[in-house]
């Protein structure tokens, strides 16, 4: 089984993201990087698949990112992902989704794969549209949301989350599908792991060498024109009381009467 | 420019989602600033009759693809009918919800048009016929301006986030035949708990965290309960086991903007905010007078949420009159 693991590096959920005077882009010096959450449950259930098929084929780790993403891929070949190949290009930085879609799948063209895992979402740029998209541009299935799959007679089935519930949908490989939170609890890169990882291959590539030109790719259709900070949230009152139920009273007036939601 | 908007209906069993009159509203908004018509495709089986009252927010035209193949949700048949009727129709944008379907569907089929798309927007408006929209990056710690730039302009709208208003139009069915083309996939089954509230659409979301210390919900599901509203959970709750996945509010679950979020032994961990801080009013209940939720709460409560959350709900039932 050759599985193939679409990666972001992404700052840390914990980081504060500051906007960048220009107001155009944010600051990332402050920020810890890490593998984009859903995209390690994208790891870890490449590795499952592979060791349910007797540990044949192999996992390659595919990012497109600046050369810092070097370490988000060396920590999935630390988890036990076989290889890794980073597109890492200055034409390629100022992407949209679309664009991104569009490298991904022309650096899969020359690659061998059964199955694709993306995250469902870039916990920076939320887009939820990458896995989709790479899927569509190679013309294969995609299920998305998944919490659940098996693969049996060269067909994947999957269980995907969907409001009040869950779907199960059957597709033929090769297939796309994105993680939901559920999935799998991944595993951390053991020591013995982290050691041969520095072992593995890992590529960098340019745009050119996966065939592509900025022509290729494409202008972004979706423009950043401006950032800003949410209007912040201020600690509005404390309701007290002598005893809970004065509490309780007291706060459904105040939604009654003042926030008028009840 | 040449345009119409096209909006994309969300049904379920032939029941629309809530979503659907807002990216409708929200599109007949636009639809009247571009000076141009606002369609609506609606896909299902059997579905025609509920169709019609889509006119009411303010689809001039309800085109209806209605199939045995379109009545359960498939990426790839909905993308080809879709694709069919851009090509027909030319519209200059498409708008829809950003439910788990809309965005499966929104993501192909941005690809299928080299078209730009717009994801979980929460404001669009029009610049000098531009369209900007408005959407939360980096877990809404960050609101983006995007301009799109290219036909059809997707825009997947985040629920409960845009206003629903009806209009004086009434819309004409149209029945429409387009290719569905072939599939790959294969609809094996659904397990559906139609009787719950889906949180992303819940005017009212009562959440417990770990201070619940327990599976047992009863208490906050009651308070819930007489809103009509939606249970939630932070990540430690689900990760203990005491609620389902598809409950989890935060950065790496859902994200929800009701009217009222009530947090009950929630202490305000910021992956949680990422999930929860659009909403109207915030309310917090929290035994630790310290907890940070209470710096992002309208209303906060010091206590036990056992004692209080029974409390508010006997006040409301008075405020109600039930
Ligand atoms: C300097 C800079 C400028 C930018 N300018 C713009 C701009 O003008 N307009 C704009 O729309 N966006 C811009 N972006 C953000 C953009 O590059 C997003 O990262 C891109 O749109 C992908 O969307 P997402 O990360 O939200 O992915 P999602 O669609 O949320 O990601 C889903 C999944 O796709 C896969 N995936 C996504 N990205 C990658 C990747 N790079 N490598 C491997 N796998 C990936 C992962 O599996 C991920 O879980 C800019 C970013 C930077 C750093
Ligand atoms: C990558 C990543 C993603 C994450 N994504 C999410 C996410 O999507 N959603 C999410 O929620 N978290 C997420 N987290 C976890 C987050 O950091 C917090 O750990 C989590 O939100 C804490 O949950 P909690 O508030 O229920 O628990 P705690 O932080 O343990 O808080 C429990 C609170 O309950 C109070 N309490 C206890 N008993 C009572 C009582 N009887 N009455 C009233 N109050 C009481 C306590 O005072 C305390 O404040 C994520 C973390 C990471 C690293």
């Amino acid at each position: 089984m050759e599985v193939i693991v679409l990666l972001k590096q992404v700052p840390s959920t914990e980081s504060f993201v500051g906007i960048s005077e220009n107001g155009l882009s944010v600051k990332t010096d402050d920020v810890k990087w890490v593998i984009n959450p859903y995209d390690e449950f994208a790891v870890e259930e490449a590795l499952r698949v592979k060791e349910a098929h007797g540990g044949s084929g192999s996992v390659t780790i595919l990012s497109v990112g600046t050369e810092k993403a070097v370490e988000a891929i060396r920590t999935a070949l630390a988890m036990g992902a076989d290889k890794g190949i980073l597109i890492s290009d200055s034409a390629a930085y100022n992407c949209d989704g679309l664009q991104t879609a569009k490298i991904l799948a022309a650096a899969i063209k020359s690659l061998p794969f059964d199955l694709i895992i993306a995250g469902q979402r870039a916990v920076d740029g939320d887009n939820y549209m990458v896995g989709s998209a790479v899927a569509e541009l190679l013309k294969i299935p995609a299920i998305t949301m998944v919490m659940k799959e098996s693969i049996a007679d060269r067909k994947i089935t999957c269980s995907r989350t969907v409001e009040g519930g869950m779907v199960v949908i059957e597709a033929p490989l090769p297939a796309l599908i994105t993680t939901q939170r559920g999935l799998n609890e991944p595993r951390y890169a053991s020591l013995p792991g982290i050691m041969k990882a520095k072992k593995k291959p890992l590529e960098i590539k340019s745009l050119k060498d996966i065939g592509l030109d900025s022509a290729g790719t494409g202008a972004p259709k979706t423009k950043i024109i401006s950032l800003k900070y949410p209007p912040e949230r201020k600690g509005g009152r404390m309701i007290t009381g002598e005893t809970a139920a004065d509490k309780a009273r007291a706060l459904v007036k105040a939604l009654h009467e003042e926030a008028k939601i009840v | 420019m040449s345009c119409g908007v096209l909006a994309i209906a969300e049904q379920v069993n032939g029941v629309f989602r809530k979503v659907t009159y807002e990216a409708l509203s929200e599109g007949r908004v636009i639809a009247d600033g571009l000076g141009c018509s606002l369609s609506v495709a609606v896909l299902g089986s059997g579905i025609k009759n509920n169709s019609e009252s889509l006119g009411k927010y303010g689809a001039e035209r309800i085109l209806v693809a209605d199939d045995a193949a379109l009545e359960e949700y498939m990426t790839d048949t909905y993308t080809n009918v879709i694709a069919g009727i851009v090509t027909r129709e030319k519209p200059c944008v498409i708008i829809l919800g950003a439910s788990s379907r809309g965005r499966d569907l929104a993501a192909r089929l941005s690809a299928r048009l080299d078209a730009p798309l717009a994801m979980d927007c929460v404001a669009v408006r029009l610049d000098a016929g531009n369209v900007v929209v408005t959407r939360p990056m980096y877990g809404g710690k960050i609101l983006a301006e995007i301009m799109l730039e290219g036909e059809p302009r997707i825009i997947a709208i985040r629920p409960n986030s845009m206003k629903i208003a009806e209009s004086q139009k009434t819309g004409v069915v149209e029945i429409i035949v387009v290719d569905k083309g072939s599939t790959d996939l294969k609809f094996i089954e659904k397990k559906l708990d139609t009787g719950k509230v889906e949180l992303t659409e819940a005017d009212v979301v009562v959440s417990g965290g770990r201070g619940m210390g327990g599976p047992d919900y009863s208490a906050i599901e009651k308070l819930a309960g007489i809103f009509g509203g939606a249970v939630g959970a932070s990540r430690s709750a689900v990760d203990e086991g005491w609620r389902p996945h598809s409950d989890q509010v935060g950065q790496t679950g859902k994200v929800v903007s009701p009217n009222l979020y009530i947090a009950c032994g929630i202490s305000g961990a910021i992956q949680h905010l990422a999930g929860m801080s659009s909403s109207k009013v915030i309310v917090a209940i929290n035994k630790d007078p310290e907890a940070p939720i209470f710096a992002k709460a309208d209303y906060g409560i010091v206590g036990d949420l056992f004692e209080i959350a029974p409390l508010i709900t006997e006040e409301i039932k008075k405020v109600k009159g039930l």
